[in-house]
């Protein structure tokens, strides 16, 4: 294996810097509503394959018939072929064996292959049903969640449940037959013999019992413990730069001793547990026989019962201890199942923010000569759910084909206004309307198409430079494609790669700068032609080189289309037609560059400091 | 795999004792069978009450000898693979720290600790379970095989013929799972790529309208998941089945064959009995000699993954006679210094040289790439020049040693890092033996004190991954305390007030007009205001100096200095300025 030299992939802007280990581990089951859901979700799931559990049921039970008939023959076997010496007789038992062997093969086969089968296409039924629905949840939901629990959601929660389903649900099942199957036929068999053997069933509960308490005791501590050597170790490797500059090795050295000694020592409580547990249960298997000998002999020679009945007993007695230390080991299986489906069922119980109304309204087509859109924000106001008021009673206009920009200090609600013309919030009170059209009322396609947005960071998806420009019209040839490229400046850089408009953008020889990458953007916004757009800091990310390169680009896409442009930097913004200063949540002025310098403006006073820096 | 193996060398004394026990247990599993025979034959058939308790009583008491000593022999081989475990990773730790930040540059942090945690613990299964267990079920196989064929010959031969194929069964299955299971975890990884990828690109998603993408490329992965699943699931569906209908079959063949031979007088009941209870106790193991066979081979990827962390030699120690650093007075020369990072394609500094007196402040500006931070890189040998060198007080600090150097020199990075730990520790992180005392007035020198009092516990408050999360000023400030409390002779200022907002700036400005008296210190800054504290300024562009003077100078001359600090002012920093005033 060789180090992957490949550091951490930019991230796009809906990502938020989050661990990816899930911090809102619940214990399953606490919530009734969630526990609710959560049955449903399961039965929801296993609906469609009824008809094949059924038969995976069937065949479980011929499966554990014929297990539970193998120790019965062996009996008559004996008791009617070896000891009598009747060969004919024990040959006459060893082929129903024969056929009983056969019978489980079958039913074993067919058991688990349907377990298997509905296990894998129920959890890719349940994981698509889960991302389909995430995909028309609204933005705020993915802001509000963090990326690492979309990940989860999608991925360890929807494992979890398969896990449950593909192995450990039909080792169960199976399992509890057989044991109820045994318990029957030893009474059948013997009832005095059987109620000495199973005195040691209460003993091997409170076993369990114990361990299954003491054992997740232990097993949490251990991992509490390695979690603190992973933060010690995470934190030293992303910090060594201070550990080294510090010279702080000893120490560190000492402490990390320090939790990887604990971290040892918590091991050693589960390896006792295990190495005290398995031997335990060995042991009372071993007892078992013991009882069965002594108990069974005397009966024997009393005439009671026959050799064959005791042969029988010891072969059951193996099947019922066999698959026990496995069986403990699904309880964690069947909880962490729960957990997930808690956790998908709850986010397929939330609905989107942004709901698509039924018959909803398509844009007329744009008239010839007249570029973009109106928009109009009336008396606006923003909340995100029950926080405080982003925006207050905005009322802004903006005319088509006018370029507006947004100014004003972080956290002052632009975005929040970009957002709410993107749709990808809807406003708390009042409406955003384009060409007078309720943006609540449009149909979604017809709104994409009408409005693009460049966000600060250019991200790029797995693919080809065509692919991530065609990322908003996928049906675009080619020549459109390279049409948009030219437009905004990309097309001379995209033609120097080793694949030109091939070249997959993760691939080693591809390495975009911030700019190319945000050109190819532009790009994808320019391919839409979209009436609106939206360039949410999009050059604030650049260095002044790529800065410059991209003004030109932007004046190409502005053209004829209606413009929002939040920037950081006043060269940024040369080109808009009018500057609003938004503060608290307000527009406390607006009017065109040269009006705004002209008289005492908060505008006014930022312009001279930052022409006082150019000095 | 011989390495891996190799860790058990220093765990003689347990390893040893694990096999005495094992072999104990051996003649334990042998005898319980042998007795249940001589039970039946002995004791039953003859009607000898006394001696059917005598051999229940014995299977109890050889039961109970087998409990312990499989107790003992578990513990003790878990704890000794714990323990190889526990040392194998204070190592590698201890090797980690000694490598060279060029190293951690190029390996994802995750990919270390994957190899400090699974990977570990992939070896301590294997020597905790694989290597006893393979040991123990092959001296068992032998042990079923001498005493089966003592017993009854032919019996043995047709039993044992049946073990082969169980055998190959199991080993095969395993085999082919394995198999499934690496290309399974691609098509895992595959899912979670789409995911990831979609999830941090949602706002393109959304802004273009493409759920349906992100919904498509699931469903490929998925698809693709599922049906590598479905071929384990087609090997379960026959290798499961299979065994059980072996073992079963061995129980057909005992009864069968082993009943015509007791009709035929060269077998007892009682040794029917005890032909299943040793074959059951070889085939019952038998089903998990595939697992850990599939356990070494882990092993032994994970054993080559961490020796090869193991075998990187540290590029940046101490030369074998490096003697330690005298006080440092503080003068600073480059002496046509170049560096080129591995793998890059352009050198980060060409022929770089310059002096800084002692006592003097200089500032490093250029735009991002122009080998400014490389400086910076240079002077705690993060990284050695490739050409030339670098002398403190006429010294060439790659001939002392490394603690004395870096002892002296205090480094505040562009990214300040924050332990989780008090607030009080963050700041004594290189000097954990100063007094309260110091510490504050460190604090208050870097701005921090105000805040760090306002904190729910002050000084003790907990901050990093689980504690009080602090802004990135306010982490800076911590970070400055911290580089202060060493009272270093040189001072290196990697971009630290670049996410301070404007009055903190002009705090800490203020306060460090005081600190560098004294002290030589270099400064990397991108604001004018924070630039014209120094006396001296090196402009830098591709690597190379090309201009050197006073701030007010070079903003007089120089447009391209001009047009660097300009670029660096925005609106939000202006609007941030005129709400204080």
């Amino acid at each position: 294996m060789s180090p992957n030299p490949r550091k951490k992939p930019g991230r796009g802007l809906g990502a938020v810097d989050e661990p990816a280990v899930d911090v809102d581990e619940v214990e399953p089951g606490s919530d009734p509503a969630l526990r609710a859901l959560r049955k449903q979700l399961l039965s929801d799931t296993l609906r469609p394959y009824r008809g094949r559990l059924a038969v995976g049921a069937v065949a479980v039970v011929g499966s554990t018939l014929a297990v539970l008939s193998v120790p019965v023959l062996v009996k008559l076997g004996i008791d009617h072929g070896v000891t009598p010496r009747h060969s004919g007789t024990l040959m006459k038992c060893v082929a129903v064996l024969l056929v009983a062997i056969a019978v489980d093969f079958g039913c074993q086969r067919i058991a688990q292959r349907i377990a298997g089968e509905v296990a894998e296409r129920s959890s890719y039924d349940l994981r698509m049903r889960l991302w389909r629905h995430m995909q028309g949840l609204s933005l705020d939901w993915f802001e509000r969640q963090k990326s690492g629990r979309v990940i989860s959601r999608a991925t360890s929660d929807v494992e979890a449940v398969y896990e449950l389903f593909s192995q450990a649900a039909l080792t169960l099942v199976s399992n509890l037959m057989l044991f109820v199957g045994i318990g029957v036929l030893l009474v059948v068999l013997d009832p005095l013999l059987a109620l000495v053997v199973m005195a040691v069933i209460p003993v091997l509960l409170l076993a369990t019992w114990v361990f299954k308490r003491r054992s997740e005791r232990a097993y949490r501590a251990v991992r509490e413990k390695i979690a603190l050597v992973i933060i010690h170790l995470a934190e030293t490797l992303t910090g060594i730069r201070v550990v080294q500059a510090f010279t702080r090795e000893p120490i560190n050295q000492a402490q990390f001793d320090d939790i990887n000694d604990q971290n040892l020592a918590a091991n050693n409580q589960t390896v006792l547990l295990m190495s005290v547990y398995g031997p335990g249960i060995d042991f009372l298997g071993q007892l078992a026989i013991a009882l069965v000998l002594v108990v069974g002999g005397l009966r024997v020679i009393d005439g009671a019962t026959s050799v064959g009945t005791l042969t029988a007993f010891i072969l059951y007695v193996r099947q019922f201890f066999d698959p026990l230390q496995e069986l403990s080991q699904f309880y964690n299986s069947l909880q962490a199942a729960n957990a997930g489906l808690e956790k998908i069922a709850s986010v397929l119980a939330t609905e989107s923010s942004v709901p698509e109304r039924a018959g909803a309204d398509h844009l007329p087509p744009p008239e010839p000569g007249r570029g973009g859109a109106e928009i109009h924000l009336a008396r606006v106001s923003f909340r995100y759910r029950a926080g405080e008021l982003v925006l207050r009673d905005v009322e802004l206009t903006i005319g088509a084909g006018e370029t507006l920009a947004l100014v004003g200090a972080t956290g002052a609600g632009k975005s929040t206004i970009a957002k709410l013309v993107a749709r990808f919030y809807d406003p708390s009170d009042g409406a955003v309307t384009l060409d007078g059209h309720d943006l609540r009322l449009l149909a979604p396609s017809s709104l994409r198409k009408a409005i693009a947005v460049v966000p600060q960071e250019a991200f790029l998806f797995a693919g080809t430079i065509h692919e991530n420009v065609a990322m908003g019209r996928p049906d675009a040839t080619r020549a459109e494609v390279e049409a948009a490229a030219w437009a905004v400046g990309a097309h001379a850089f995209v033609t120097a790669l080793p694949d030109g408009y091939d070249t997959d953008v993760n691939t080693r020889g591809a390495r975009l700068s911030g700019g190319q990458r945000q050109l190819i953007s532009f790009a994808r916004a320019w391919l839409v032609d979209p009436r609106v757009l939206i360039l949410d800091e999009a050059t604030s990310a650049l260095d002044l080189p790529s800065e410059r390169l991209i003004q030109r680009a932007l004046r190409q896409l502005l053209v004829d289309r209606t413009a929002i442009v939040i920037a950081h930097r006043l060269s940024s913004i040369e080109m808009a037609d009018r500057v609003a200063v938004v503060e608290g949540g307000r527009i406390v002025e607006l009017g065109s560059q040269a009006e705004l310098l002209s008289t005492d403006t908060r505008f006014a006073a930022l312009h001279r400091r930052w022409e006082a820096t150019l000095a | 795999m011989r390495r891996v193996l190799g860790l058990c060398r220093d765990y003689r004394a347990p390893l040893i004792m694990t096999g005495v026990l094992s072999v104990v247990v051996l003649f334990v599993v042998l005898s319980v069978p042998l007795l249940t025979k001589n039970a039946i034959d002995d004791a039953i058939r003859h009607h000898d009450t006394s001696k059917v308790w005598r051999y229940g009583l014995a299977v109890v008491g050889i039961s109970l000898i087998r409990g312990v000593c499989n107790f003992l022999r578990r513990n003790l081989s878990g704890v000794t693979s714990v323990r190889i475990e526990t040392d194998l990773r204070g190592r590698l730790f201890a090797h980690l720290q000694g490598l060279p930040v060029s190293f951690h540059e190029q390996w994802e942090s995750g990919q270390l600790l994957a190899r400090a945690t699974s990977d570990l613990t992939a070896i301590r299964n294997f020597l905790a379970y694989a290597v006893v267990f393979l040991g123990f079920v092959g001296a068992l196989f032998v042990g079923v095989a001498v005493v089966t064929i003592a017993t009854d010959p032919l019996l043995a031969g047709v039993t044992l013929a049946l073990v082969v194929p169980f055998a190959m069964v199991a080993v095969r299955f395993v085999h082919g799972i394995e198999n499934v299971f690496v290309r399974s975890r691609e098509a895992v990884g595959e899912v979670a790529s789409v995911v990831e990828e979609s999830a941090a690109g949602v706002r393109i998603l959304k802004a273009f309208g493409r759920e349906d993408r992100a919904i498509r490329r699931l469903d490929e992965a998925s698809a693709g998941l599922l049906s590598v699943n479905m071929e384990a699931v087609e090997l379960r569906a026959f290798s499961i089945p299979a065994l059980a209908a072996i073992s079963n079959l061995v129980i057909a063949v005992v009864l069968g064959v082993g009943g015509l031979e007791v009709i035929h007088g060269r077998l007892t009941v009682g040794g029917l009995v005890a032909f299943t209870g040793w074959l059951y106790s070889i085939i019952v193991p038998l089903r998990y000699v595939g697992w850990m066979l599939a356990m070494g081979q882990q092993a032994a990827a994970s054993g080559h993954r961490v020796f090869e962390i193991l075998d990187t030699q540290p590029t940046i120690a101490d030369i074998a006679d490096a003697r330690p650093m005298p006080p440092i007075q503080g003068e600073v020369t480059f002496e046509r210094v170049s560096f080129t990072y591995p793998g890059a394609s352009a050198p980060a500094l060409v022929d770089v040289s310059l002096t800084v007196q002692p006592g003097e402040t200089v500032a490093l500006v250029g735009m991002s790439g122009s080998g400014k931070s490389t400086v910076a890189a240079l002077l705690p040998r993060f990284i050695d020049p490739d050409e030339g060198r670098l002398l403190v007080d006429g010294i060439d600090i790659r001939t002392v040693a490394l603690p004395s150097l870096r002892g002296q020199i205090g480094v505040v990075f562009d990214e300040p890092v924050l332990f989780s730990a008090t607030v009080r520790e963050n700041i004594a992180f290189g000097t954990p033996d100063a007094d309260e005392d110091e510490i504050v007035r460190a604090a208050v020198a870097a701005g921090a004190d105000t805040f760090i009092r306002a904190l729910p516990d002050g000084y003790q408050t907990r901050v990093g991954e689980q504690g009080f999360s602090l802004s990135g000023g306010q982490r800076q400030r911590l970070a400055l305390a911290r580089a202060l409390l060493c009272r270093p002779r040189i001072l290196v200022l990697d971009d630290p007030l670049s996410s301070v907002d404007v009055r903190t700036e002009a705090e800490i400005e203020a306060n460090l007009r005081t600190l560098r008296h004294g002290r030589t210190t270099f400064l990397i800054a991108h604001r004018a205001s924070t630039v014209s504290m120094a006396d001296r300024v090196f402009l830098l562009e591709d690597g190379r100096v090309i201009a050197t003077g006073t701030h007010s100078g070079l903003l007089a001359t120089n447009p391209s200095y001009r047009r660097v600090l300009a670029a660096e002012l925005e609106l939000d920093e202006l609007a941030a300025v005129e709400e204080i005033s």
